[in-house]
């Protein structure tokens, strides 16, 4: 998999470098003791993302993904955490107990599984290196000719998770 | 780039998203790893969508980015609601339909 030639170097060096940043912060999202900490580990994790998505050409996603999830859905964690008075500081009541025990053999089985499908599937194939990417007026068709029915029923999905979360978290 | 390099990237975000949806008890930490996990989708979608250059990728990953965004609010509604009622949002606490 290493051994390739015609690699362009600086974005294989930014690539590994940013991937090392969300794996790490992923597996602090997952062992925090600390709520709150795991919510600003999260952060890095969905940055390093909206980076990897640049990497791969689609600037209007990595967009969208700053704006939704690093502005909007971190709110929302945060408030979460907030209204629900979680122990600001460390807390030791987070994990199951046990949990680790299942937790790390299924993680890890499932894992192998992954690597070996992927690398056996995809051994050495390049992703290719296009001149013309995607522009946003291609995307803005995909999504209003040929994905309409699918916009118009996440539109639906929407307003109901609007609605429902105004019923569900409304005081009576 | 090599599309295994994101694969493999997508897969470790996964297993691990698996193992905090396992491991953790608290609901809003088991949201976040649902997070990690519809991230890594997107990472899988992003990289097919270079490598056959379809754009079906792109729009595919917008509209999960959309569900993710639904999903989190009701969630956290939910679990707003779970705390007012039982002080307490352990996962493990809520056995009422176990018979």
């Amino acid at each position: 998999m290493i051994a390739v030639e015609n690699i362009n170097v600086g974005q294989q060096v930014g690539f590994g470098i940013i991937a090392l940043m969300m794996i790490v912060g992923a597996i602090r999202v997952v062992t925090n003791k600390n709520v709150v900490h795991a919510a600003l580990w999260l952060v890095v994790v969905l940055a390093g993302a909206a980076a990897q998505y640049l990497l791969l050409a689609a600037e209007f996603v990595a967009v969208t993904q700053v704006l939704v999830y690093i502005g909007a859905v971190m709110v929302l964690f945060l408030f979460g955490t907030m209204l629900t008075r979680s122990k600001v500081g460390n807390d030791e009541n987070l994990d199951n107990r046990n949990g680790a025990m299942i937790g790390i053999p299924v993680a890890l089985l499932l894992l192998g599984t992954l690597t070996y499908g992927l690398l056996k599937t995809y051994k050495a194939e390049r992703l290719p290196l296009k001149n013309t990417p995607f522009n946003i007026q291609q995307l803005s068709d995909s999504i209003f000719s040929h994905y309409l029915l699918p916009f118009w029923a996440l539109s639906f999905v929407l307003l109901a998770a609007v609605i429902g979360a105004i019923v569900l978290a409304r005081r009576d | 780039m090599l599309i295994s390099e994101f694969l493999l990237l997508g897969a470790v975000l996964f297993c691990i998203g698996v193992y905090g949806v396992i491991v953790r008890k608290n609901a809003v930490l088991v949201l976040m790893s649902i997070e990690l996990i519809l991230n890594s989708v997107n990472i899988n979608l992003l990289a097919f969508s270079l490598k056959y250059n379809d754009i079906s990728g792109q729009t595919f990953a917008l509209y999960i980015i959309a569900v993710a965004a639904a999903e989190v609010g009701v969630g956290l509604a939910l679990v707003l609601l779970i705390y007012r009622n039982k002080r307490n949002i352990s996962l493990d606490e809520l056995s009422e339909m176990k018979g």
